[in-house]
């Protein structure tokens, strides 16, 4: 199958890389080695939309940062994917904390992050800010920061690209480009594929997939340290214990442990930051959860921990020795091109990511001639959120909207079919999940695993055993009761 | 000898003590208990609670019973017995699924309504 | 259909059966129940198991017998069901939004309501057990829904967490269907579970109880994320894991049975307030909320140990919601019931002494198992009465009795826990 562009990865960077070249008269495929999009780093990190002020001055970051979070304030409402503009405090209470706190307004001035002032006194702070501890009296806030969905935005993304003819291959991780005439050859989960350009956006694998690239050339590869941070995330009623994102005072090890309402009324508290060798190892450790919930009382002692309803880790993609995002073509395969050490702000930067492969592009001959007739996709609403009169007229046009499924999140049967049909269908639990929010509450899918069971099965026509929790394989039953042994 | 136990019979759980060789049983609040000493040390037995595939149902398994309680020994063998019944909905709560168990004289019985799909 | 009712039960489990059924006895005719599922009966439809019906019929019967019971009190009366419907809003003003698929969207008034959602199972998150998220965990009611319902098996190695009697329960059932259940591990060092339950659903099929342990990390199979391995460890008197008494289970399923609370979403959305120890409605004697009108029953309000309890505590709610709607609010001098020393929590919290039945039991229960004990009720002058027991234990509900004349000259009532002299 012969393609202009390939997409190696479906992350929050890929997706945003194949919505922007579906603007254009391209054929582009993406190739996700996962079954789903947006399955690793992207679904787990802090939701956090930065304002800007963090990322050294001239780096890449700082300026998609400032650029991606732009966009993602105008796609947000256009698209429908949760997004909420609360502001930022980075909080200190210590000499030294302030001096870091004007630090950081300084860059984000350099930055050009607009809105960011200094609070100065312990008054102004509890002002907006009453259940942080009483000792801390200097901040610096940022009206746009923002908690956004991650997985939300890269989905409204994919699906973006699909619509707009971008193919997606799932279960199709690369195991070997080759350098042909005019391009590459790619083969993935079993299949080859043949284009001119290829995007590498592999998150944590974007190293391996560079040296399968250039072969005995490989020592040129960048190198990718796997970072994990864990979380918890507590029920909803601890959401509005805060009214901003709450960030400690950086220091060198990462940005510190946030506490934050998250977009859906939660309260998100984490990370920490442990350089594991595993880039696949997602496993939370008590240690880490113990240092994460006592470094959060820093920050505030009203959190209530019994609420708490999940606890989770996501790992990020560090490049040795680099402190920036590597953002580049190849100095050695041409039209190969480089998004790795996707990092923190990744998440912020998310749209830019596709305007700056463009950019990339347009300067190495590839024709970009802009569809007339692109159009993104809007994600459907939550019936939850609609009002009395959308939820009516929504059950009178299918009447499966008035069967509620996920009681905790009150997602129906509907919305759960919706997804089963979207323009990149969900076929797991988990992909229910994400695109409907469905097992994402207090009982985190204990009511609504076994009906969502059977509504995939039913659907999708599976047997039990082709019913997956999230990664293929992860089957949820094991056998039925009373077959003969 | 003495041997300790609890009475399942009822949610009191009485911690009984029962002489194995005298057959008196003390720490009981009911006769029930007494009863209950003295059979698990001679020949215990089990209510039997489980399920029974269904087909054509608006669920897949009906819940059944033992009429009485079997013995403890043939409870895996009973499960056998079980697993190879496939009944058609509709089933009507009380119906007698199988007739006389293992020769035990003990039915088991649906506990609960399952209405037929409408397809 | 009629949007203004006298009476509107939220929930048709055991709770919202038998409060319908007092309320017809008391003789109100327009009830109406919302019950999400297709069936009524709740969480009995997938209890099969027997245990149920001692004190309320004097049988032992099964879960879904149990329900039918109630089933059939209920179906020869008015009572109207409103099935597969969801209450998805409650107002402090009595009105309910429910919707379904058959009637929409529709919002509902009510002189009374009676609130009967029942609990849900505390997931993984509450207790943050370290370790992968993979398949093949699952808390023990989805397990059995599975299994009972639906026919699937979950797995064929099983490690249970908590020996409550959900997971005494599904021990025993998943052995039946041809699991093997490896061990039943205890964060305490006693089992909060019935002994009746231990020795049926452990002891019958040498499962090992592990006191005193919890599970420390759960590894996945890497590449198809389904559990394959639980670690335990032993814990101190804090609670806290021990290093270096890690004992490790090869397995594909880990069943979690941490505790249940009160399912009070829409009590929350009415501005119902809660106790933060019960987790459901603070309630008068007459299982009244805070908002006049609104009363509660069943594990939506406390979490029963018998289905027996929760039937007679629907049937007085069902009694006092008619009597509410006939004779309007009751006024009278208050007074509080308080937890003293020894004591988690007790229900109600509050009594209206002028209106109260001659005497009303207070429900409550223990912090710690103990063994020869004088449960205690005391007034503002001092002991009122007291009662001795054997043994008591956080898992078995307990209750006493306070009697009109204790509350003459009260404004406060406690109950509590003392340890028996050698007198």
């Amino acid at each position: 199958m012969h393609y202009d562009v390939i997409v190696i990865g479906s992350g929050i960077t890929g997706s945003s890389v194949a919505m922007e070249l579906s603007k254009y008269h391209l054929k582009v495929a993406v190739l996700e080695k996962e079954n789903d999009v947006a399955m690793k780093t992207t679904k787990a990190n802090s939701g956090i939309v930065h304002a800007g002020y963090d990322p050294k001055p001239g780096t890449l970051m700082a300026r998609l940062n400032v650029e991606g979070a732009k966009q993602i304030h105008a796609l947000a409402p256009l698209m429908n994917f949760h997004f909420k503009e609360i502001g930022s405090l980075v909080i200190g209470s210590t000499p030294e904390e302030h001096e870091t706190i004007n630090k950081l307004y300084s860059r984000g001035l350099e930055n050009k992050v607009e809105g960011i002032k200094i609070l100065k006194t312990s008054n102004e702070v509890h002002k907006i800010e009453p259940n942080l501890n009483p000792d801390i009296d200097f901040a610096l806030y940022a009206p746009s920061c923002g908690v956004v969905s991650p997985w939300e935005m890269a989905l409204a993304f994919s699906y973006t690209a699909r619509i707009n003819g971008v193919d997606f291959f799932f279960d199709s991780g690369v195991t070997d480009i080759v350098s042909v005439d005019n391009g590459y050859q790619i083969m993935a989960g079993g299949k080859a594929y043949e284009c001119e350009y290829v995007i590498n956006c592999a998150g944590l694998y974007a190293d391996k997939i560079y040296q399968l690239a250039l072969k005995d050339k490989k020592d040129e590869s960048f190198e990718i340290i796997p970072c994990k941070g864990e979380y918890y995330l507590l029920d909803k009623d601890q959401g509005s214990i805060l009214n901003h994102v709450i960030f400690q005072t950086p220091t060198k090890l990462g940005k510190g442990v946030l506490v934050s309402p998250t977009v859906h009324g939660n309260l998100i508290v984490g990370p920490n930051a442990d350089y594991d060798e595993d880039k696949d190892d997602t496993s939370t450790k008590s240690e880490a959860l113990s240092l994460i919930r006592q470094a959060s009382l820093k920050t505030t002692s009203k959190v209530s921990f019994g609420s708490n309803i999940r606890n989770f880790s996501g790992v990020r993609s560090y490049i040795k020795d680099y402190e920036d995002f590597l953002i580049a073509e190849s100095p050695i395969l041409p039209h190969f091109i480089n998004f790795a050490g996707i990092k923190s702000p990744g998440i912020s930067c998310g749209p830019a990511f596709g305007t700056e492969a463009i950019k990339i592009l347009s300067g190495k001959g590839l024709k970009l001639d802009k569809k007339p007739d692109f159009k993104y996709y809007r994600l459907p609403s939550y019936f939850k959120e609609m009002s009395v009169i959308e939820k009516q007229d929504a059950i009178a046009k299918d009447k499966r909207f008035g069967q509620v499924i996920c009681r905790c999140e009150t997602v129906t049967e509907g919305e759960i079919l919706d997804a089963i049909h979207a323009p990149i269908p969900a076929r797991t639990i988990d992909g229910i999940k994400r695109r409907t929010n469905a097992g994402m509450g207090r009982c985190q899918g204990g009511f609504c695993g076994p009906k969502i069971f059977k509504i995939l099965m039913e659907e999708l026509n599976l047997n039990y055993d082709e019913v997956y929790q999230d990664t293929t394989g992860s089957n949820i039953v094991v056998g039925k009761t009373k077959e003969a042994k | 000898m003495i041997k300790d136990m609890v009475c399942i019979n009822c949610p009191r759980g009485c911690h009984i003590k029962v002489d194995t060789e005298a057959l008196t049983v003390s720490g009981n609040f009911c006769p029930r208990g007494k009863a209950y000493g003295i059979s698990e040390v001679t020949d215990p037995k089990r209510t039997l609670t489980s399920t029974v595939a269904v087909t054509g149902g608006v669920i897949e398994r009906v819940s059944v019973k033992s009429s009485q309680p079997i013995e403890k020994k043939l409870l895996f063998k009973a499960m056998d017995e079980i697993n190879k019944i496939r009944i058609k909905a509709p089933v009507e709560i009380g119906t007698v699924i199988i007739e006389n168990l293992l020769s035990t004289g003990v039915n088991i019985i649906a506990t609960k309504t399952v209405e037929a799909k409408n397809d | 259909m009629n949007t203004n009712r006298d009476l509107i039960i939220i929930g048709g489990g055991p709770a919202g059966l038998a409060a319908a059924y007092g309320a017809f006895q008391e003789g109100l005719r327009d009830i109406l129940i919302i019950e999400r599922d297709d069936t009524l009966g709740g969480i009995l439809n997938q209890c099969i198991h027997n245990g149920f019906g001692l004190h309320r019929f004097n049988e032992e019967l099964t879960g879904p017998e149990y329900a039918n019971r109630y089933e059939e009190m209920v179906k020869s009366t008015s009572v109207e069901i409103m099935s597969n419907t969801m209450a998805i809003n409650l107002t402090d003003d009595k009105e309910v939004t429910v919707i379904s698929s058959e009637g929409g969207l529709q919002v509902l008034k009510a002189k009374a309501i009676i609130l009967a959602m029942g609990c849900r199972e505390r997931p993984r998150g509450a207790i943050s057990t370290p370790g992968d998220r993979c398949a093949g965990i699952f808390t023990a009611g989805a397990a059995q829904k599975y299994c009972n319902i639906d026919g699937y098996l979950v797995g064929k190695r099983i490690v249970i967490l908590g020996s409550g009697d959900i997971g005494l329960i599904m021990a025993r059932r998943m052995t039946l269907e041809g699991a093997k259940v490896l061990a039943d591990v205890e964060l305490c060092p006693y089992s909060n579970g019935l002994a009746r339950n231990i020795a049926q659903c452990l002891d019958d099929y040498d499962i090992p109880l592990y006191p005193s342990y919890t599970v420390t990390d759960i590894v996945s199979d890497k590449d198809h994320q389904r559990i394959q391995k639980v670690v335990i460890s032993k814990v101190d008197e804090h609670k806290k894991p021990i290093p270096g008494t890690e004992i490790s289970f090869d397995c594909d399923t880990l069943l979690l049975s941490v505790g249940l609370i009160p399912e009070n979403e829409l009590s929350g959305k009415a501005g119902i307030e809660l106790d933060c120890r019960t987790r459901g409605p603070i309630v008068f004697d007459n299982l009244e909320t805070d908002k006049e009108g609104v009363f509660a029953c069943g594990n939506v309000l406390q979490v029963h140990d018998l289905v027996d309890n929760v039937s007679a505590e629907g049937e007085r709610a069902g009694h006092n919601a008619a009597k509410y709607i006939q004779n309007g609010e009751p006024i009278s001098k208050i007074v509080k019931v308080c937890p003293g020393p020894g004591i988690g929590y007790v229900c109600p919290q509050f009594i209206r002494v002028d209106t109260m039945e001659d005497s009303v039991n207070v429900f409550f229960r223990v912090n710690l198992p103990e063994n020869n004990v004088t449960l205690v009720l005391s007034g503002n002058d001092g002991k009122l009465a007291s009662v001795k027991k054997i043994r008591v234990a956080p898992s078995e509900m307990e209750s006493l009795k306070i009697k009109k004349e204790y509350l003459n000259n009260c404004s406060e009532i406690t109950v509590s826990l003392e340890e028996n002299h050698n007198d």
